[in-house]
């Protein structure tokens, strides 16, 4: 730490084509909008419907919750219809789909003063609203234990990901809801509310009120909330912290300001297969059609919802997640090459100085979603450790889980990473492992057993 | 392109499940995975974008990387022939002839060596049905470069097939292994057939004796390297020295090693760090008194015998090396260290190298346990403050 600013030297910046430019896109809202269960990491394949096809719900209304943990409501972003509910393999639910009005339709909640609320008053109204659900947990990324209180509030006001947002962009004009959610969320930690911001941060963040600001500064993946808390304070086992994104703390700002559960959430368009790039004002889980019809510059395409590390792929008409505030729109990379391993024959963004285009440190990359190569046993080492600003050994981590010790992994600091975390080691892996995935097999070993 | 990708859409469906050849399909997959890299996305739940690197491009780095050594070492067989016979001794001449006779000696060991070695991986690979691992690049090359010139091709296949299959196979294939493969099939050799790769007869020409500036040092001190006109040190930095294949020339190996740093592939702490244990220890010798090479400054070390090969090439192997980073400079200095003194104490061994790396790579793990449980632990207190 220097200047009170955590210099970060490890990580990547993955620089693509297609950033999100400072404009609100001019097109209509999405006549649909759906929460996805599967978002949600740890509750059952099939939660328990509050509503059936055909109801009309406003906005706040509950949609379902898991059963385990029947607290914790899933409500609806908007009002309108319930038009259908999509499954997936084994009838699990896959998408709750709301046909919205034109108007929107609140669920109205009774007054409450947060300064003078109980704090069992105050958890109680997130947990009915729906506003709890924005919230996770580390370890694991679940959804915050009813029960539960956190060591610490974190919340990341920046995004270093491929093509990330611009968070300043993405709060802008919700500045006094934000203060008021942190003012809400301060209430409800024993420890502080924590804010990380860069250097580029606006106001809203370096100068909210009633929070601890630390500002920090490197490359991918400083932006993330997990970096944020292992420089602050890290987590230990059995402390619990909780996370979210500034735009869901506004959310919050106004379930207790305006007494309704509105679920604005600008998202950030992104991508170089657009002809459009922007910014456009919605709701929490909107239907990316008006996104991207007639605005694709070819049709051979992948839609995520995030980014093009973390995202989830979507079709040409899914939604946006329930924490996600990017859409990317990239080449599909379905093409074989010809000795594309020896003799390249487009560029790529590599971590390796093995292509001489790292001689260009700041050129921007138009990518696709080949592979790249297939999947080997680990052979190179170091690679891993170039991406985690963390005093952590992620290969060593990623093989203990491989070989399920419990022990190491715990040693090893499975409890304060998260997939996005180690996402650029997948990126970067010489051996393509899928270390995502198998950082999930270990959260979730240790989530069940643990 | 268009030819290759006919044909191996033709013989594909022979391969495939149900084909008359579907055993075979892993050795069908590494061929066609090698003319073309498949069209797979990436897999739902991964990252969406990956790296341009795999390990294809990242063993034939290293192969690129190898190539100076290995064109070099043509030209210097040839060249110390002709030195024995009195024919072309000026450098510049006869430059076509050493590349010749050089050529006709090497070539030969190369393709025994990635014969006999691709053949066992792509047997294992069909045996055991996985994808064919690109390790054996690097490997096939390695191996001929650490031979003297005069080795029996036989013996070349005998050991390659006894470190693809002892040194690696058996502990589960490429990424598992304990002990560098190429330096395994070296010590076979070294041990079954000690006469065949060292003493003095074996580094210029079957029945031409000439010993290696090393062996000499060891033997006559610094007069007797003085006393050979040939044995300068400038001459062992450009390579004009009898000894292995690729090991001569510092000038050669010096361009694999920039190879190998600027693309990052090998790494720079190991090689720095075992030229560091490898002069400090050449030193405390020299000024203790206490080393058969009488009066050779330590420096010399450096340029004697295989030691910057094994540096860069051998120490620097990823699977059996230390994995982190601070385990790097421990596990060079100590390869350094224990290099030194088998070169220099043990009157059994002329050179250390070989040994020092086999035996670092058995300690590579330890090194590596000793580092993560100090993270264990400081993760530890840390939560019991």
């Amino acid at each position: 730490m220097n200047n009170g600013v955590f210099k970060l030297k490890k990580g990547y910046d993955i620089k693509l084509l297609g950033k999100a430019e400072s404009t609100y896109l001019d097109v209509k809202q999405p006549n649909l909008f759906a929460l996805k269960p599967t978002d949600v990491i740890g509750i059952a394949p099939i939660p328990k419907l509050k509503v059936a096809q055909g109801d009309e719900v406003r906005a706040g209304q509950p949609l379902f919750f898991d059963k385990p943990t029947p607290e914790i409501l899933y409500t609806a972003p908007v009002s309108g219809e319930l038009v259908e509910v999509r499954r997936g393999g084994k009838r699990s639910i896959a998408e709750v789909v709301i046909l919205a009005d034109s108007e929107m339709n609140y669920h109205e909640y009774s007054p409450i003063n947060p300064d003078t609320a109980s704090k069992e008053d105050i958890v109680q109204r997130l947990l009915e609203s729906g506003a709890w659900a924005l919230m996770r947990q580390r370890p694991y990324n679940t959804a915050p234990r009813p029960e539960s209180t956190p060591r610490d509030i974190f919340i990341s006001c920046f995004d270093t990901a491929p093509l990330a947002p611009d968070h300043n962009m993405l709060i802008e004009g919700k500045e006094a809801l934000f203060q008021a959610g942190l003012n809400v969320l301060s209430k409800l930690t024993t420890g502080s509310v924590h804010l990380g911001v860069s250097p580029d941060s606006a106001d809203v963040f370096t100068k909210a009120a009633g929070v601890k600001v630390h500002a920090f500064a490197g490359k991918h993946p400083a932006g993330n909330v997990g970096v944020h808390i292992h420089h602050v304070a890290p987590l230990n086992k059995n402390e619990v912290i909780w996370t979210l994104k500034p735009q869901d703390v506004a959310i919050i700002g106004k379930l207790f300001t305006e007494n309704i559960f509105d679920a604005e959430r600008t998202v950030a368009v992104t991508g170089d297969k657009l002809k459009q790039t922007g910014y456009f004002k919605t709701r929490v889980g909107a239907s990316i059609k008006p996104l991207v019809e007639g605005n694709l510059v070819d049709e051979h395409v992948r839609f995520i919802s995030g980014n093009a590390l973390t995202g989830t792929q979507i079709g040409s008409e899914g939604f946006i997640g329930l924490y996600e505030d990017q859409l990317t729109v990239i080449e599909e990379g379905d093409k074989q090459e010809f000795l594309g391993w020896l003799l390249p024959s487009y560029a790529r963004p590599s971590m390796s100085r093995t292509f001489l285009s790292f001689l260009l440190p700041d050129r921007e990359y138009s990518v696709n979603t080949n592979n790249h190569g297939e999947e080997r046993a680990y052979v190179v080492t170091g690679q891993y450790e170039r991406v985690v600003p963390m005093d952590i050994y992620p290969q060593h981590l990623i093989r203990s889980i491989m070989y399920q010790d419990f022990d190491q992994m715990e040693g090893l600091g499975i409890y304060e990473v998260v997939e996005e975390d180690l996402a650029l080691c997948e990126f970067v892996c010489t051996s393509k492992q899928p270390v995502q995935k198998i950082l999930r097999e270990g959260l979730d070993i240790m989530r069940i057993e643990g | 392109m268009q030819v290759f990708q006919n044909l191996l859409s033709k013989i594909k469906p022979h391969f495939e499940e149900g084909g008359k050849l579907e055993k075979f399909y892993y050795g069908y997959d590494a061929i066609e995975t090698f003319l073309f890299v498949p069209g797979h996305s990436t897999h739902k739940g991964e990252a969406h974008i990956k790296d341009g690197i795999d390990l294809k491009r990242t063993m034939f780095t290293v192969v690129i990387a190898m190539i100076p050594c290995l064109l070099f070492g043509m030209w210097n067989v040839g060249h110390q022939y002709y030195l024995a016979a009195g024919e072309f001794t000026a450098l510049g001449d006869g430059f076509v002839e050493k590349m010749i006779h050089g050529a006709i000696k090497v070539l030969p060991i190369v393709i025994v060596s990635y014969g006999v070695g691709l053949n066992i991986e792509f047997a294992f690979a069909i045996f055991r049905k996985h994808p064919v691992n690109e390790g054996f690049l690097v490997t096939g090359m390695l191996i001929p470069l650490v031979m003297p010139p005069t080795v029996p091709l036989w013996m070349v296949g005998l050991a390659t097939a006894f470190a693809v299959l002892i040194g690696k196979e058996a502990f589960g294939g490429t990424g598992m292994n304990i002990l560098n493969v190429a330096l395994t099939a070296r010590v076979f050799i070294f041990f079954a057939y000690p006469t065949y790769i060292s003493g003095d007869t074996v580094w210029i020409a079957d029945g031409v004796t000439g010993a290696t500036p090393l062996g000499v040092g060891y033997l006559d001190g610094l007069a007797g390297l003085q006393a050979n006109p040939n044995y300068t040190i400038e001459n062992m930095v450009l390579g004009f020295i009898p000894g292995s294949i690729g090991e001569t020339s510092l000038i050669a190996i010096g361009l694999g090693a920039l190879i190998l740093i600027a693309t990052g592939i090998g790494s720079w702490k190991i090689m720095l760090s075992v030229l560091a244990g490898a002069f400090a220890t050449a030193t405390t010798l020299f000024l203790f008194d206490i080393t058969p090479f009488a009066g050779v400054p330590p420096y010399y070390h450096i340029f004697m015998g295989s030691m910057l090969f094994a540096a860069v090439f051998m120490a620097t192997d990823p699977v059996t090396a230390t994995q982190t980073e601070m385990g790097k400079w421990i596990y060079g200095f100590l390869i350094g260290v224990f290099g030194i003194i088998i070169r220099v104490l043990n009157p059994a061994y002329p050179e250390g190298w070989m040994l020092a790396i086999l035996l670092m790579n058995v300690f590579a793990p330890t090194i590596d346990h000793m580092i993560i449980q100090s993270n264990i632990k400081r993760r530890m207190s840390r939560a019991l403050k």
